[in-house]
């Protein structure tokens, strides 16, 4: 008897597990898996505090990188973050855009908070010296490449993809650069519910 | 023409049609996710001189059918794909919802590059044929 009940109960378990699984909805971004802790930062936020990613532990965290001069790629990129945030309402409270320089040279904390308060005020940008971002490119497997101009001037590719962490601090998924905002709230919507 | 020779000849012929009709209007089923792996040791061997491609420079992905690309790292080494960096162990799954041609950086790869072509799911009976001659190929 209490084998039997022992067994029901295990297949109770085991399909409550399975469900899980399935009621699990697959987000749009590309998933890791398994989910590791996010690569520390090392940086100075625009806020005026450290960038430590471990401030933001309970909201899910969007990061990417870019800089201030980006006349193509970051500026659709955080309308899109700025417009999925909105879209949230009040959900977006527990969302938290972080957008880090690969241009240590010309943005500093105030041309970041500038730049980045143009799209939506509670954005942080991660700033630091040479060392300190290239530390966190390679961390992120970020490339970037500095192409200069005949006056003198230069501009930088960079990697576009938005790394999503989760409330428990691991990096579980990467947007690739070109989603519309509504596949973010689609994904915000189920890290923070999940 | 004798009437064997005639059926010699029109078994076949029907056997191919009905092939094609198959080919044309039966659904297609084949697995969402389109599995790559890198393989342990892949950056040792690079690293010792050796030119060895593990994935493909070009994948074709089919919205609808097999529009989901998993790769596992099963090396010793955090390897870059595109838009993340995969650490010894994980797998990452990229769902594909827009027919384009997608390219990444790949340090699994000698050129450093891979392009995922993205086309869109076979329809018409001849765009099924043609995509089943394709997989059948190994294209």
């Amino acid at each position: 008897m209490i084998r039997r009940f022992a067994f029901l109960a295990l297949s109770i378990a085991a399909l409550g597990a399975n469900a899980a699984d399935i009621a699990q909805p697959a987000l749009k971004a590309g998933v890791l898996s398994p989910a590791l802790p996010a690569p520390a930062l090392t940086l100075d936020g625009t806020d005026g505090k450290p960038l430590d990613l471990d401030r933001f532990r309970g909201k899910v965290v969007l990061l990417a990188f870019g800089f201030s001069n980006c006349g193509e790629v970051c500026p659709i990129t955080l309308a899109t973050l700025a417009g999925a945030r909105r879209k949230l309402g009040t959900e977006a409270a527990q969302v938290q855009v972080v957008y880090v320089t690969v241009d240590p040279e010309r943005d500093d904390a105030t041309q970041m908070r500038k730049f980045l308060g143009s799209f939506d005020p509670t954005f942080v940008g991660g700033v630091g010296t040479r060392a300190q971002i290239d530390a966190a490119q390679k961390s992120y497997g970020i490339s970037s490449t500095r192409t200069v101009h005949a006056d003198g001037g230069y501009s930088i590719g960079h990697s576009s993809s938005i790394y999503i962490i989760d409330r428990a601090g691991k990096l579980r998924a990467v947007m690739p650069y070109g989603h519309p905002a509504d596949d973010f709230v689609h994904d915000l919507k189920i890290l923070l519910r999940g | 023409m004798t009437r064997r020779l005639r059926i010699a000849w029109l078994l076949p012929l029907l056997g191919l049609l009905g092939a094609a009709l198959w080919a044309g209007f039966a659904p297609i089923h084949v697995a969402r996710e389109k599995l790559f792996e890198i393989p342990k040791g892949t950056y040792a061997r690079r690293m010792s001189g050796d030119k060895v491609e593990i994935l493909p420079e070009h994948i074709r992905l089919t919205l609808g059918l097999d529009d989901v690309l998993l790769l596992r790292n099963l090396d010793e080494v955090p390897q870059v794909f595109g838009p993340t960096i995969m650490m010894p162990g994980q797998s990452f799954r990229l769902p594909f919802e827009k027919a384009a041609s997608y390219q990444f950086v790949c340090t699994a790869h000698v050129s450093g590059q891979i392009t995922i072509l993205v086309v869109d799911e076979p329809v018409m009976p001849w765009e099924k044929i043609r995509w089943r001659m394709r997989r059948w190929l190994g294209k």
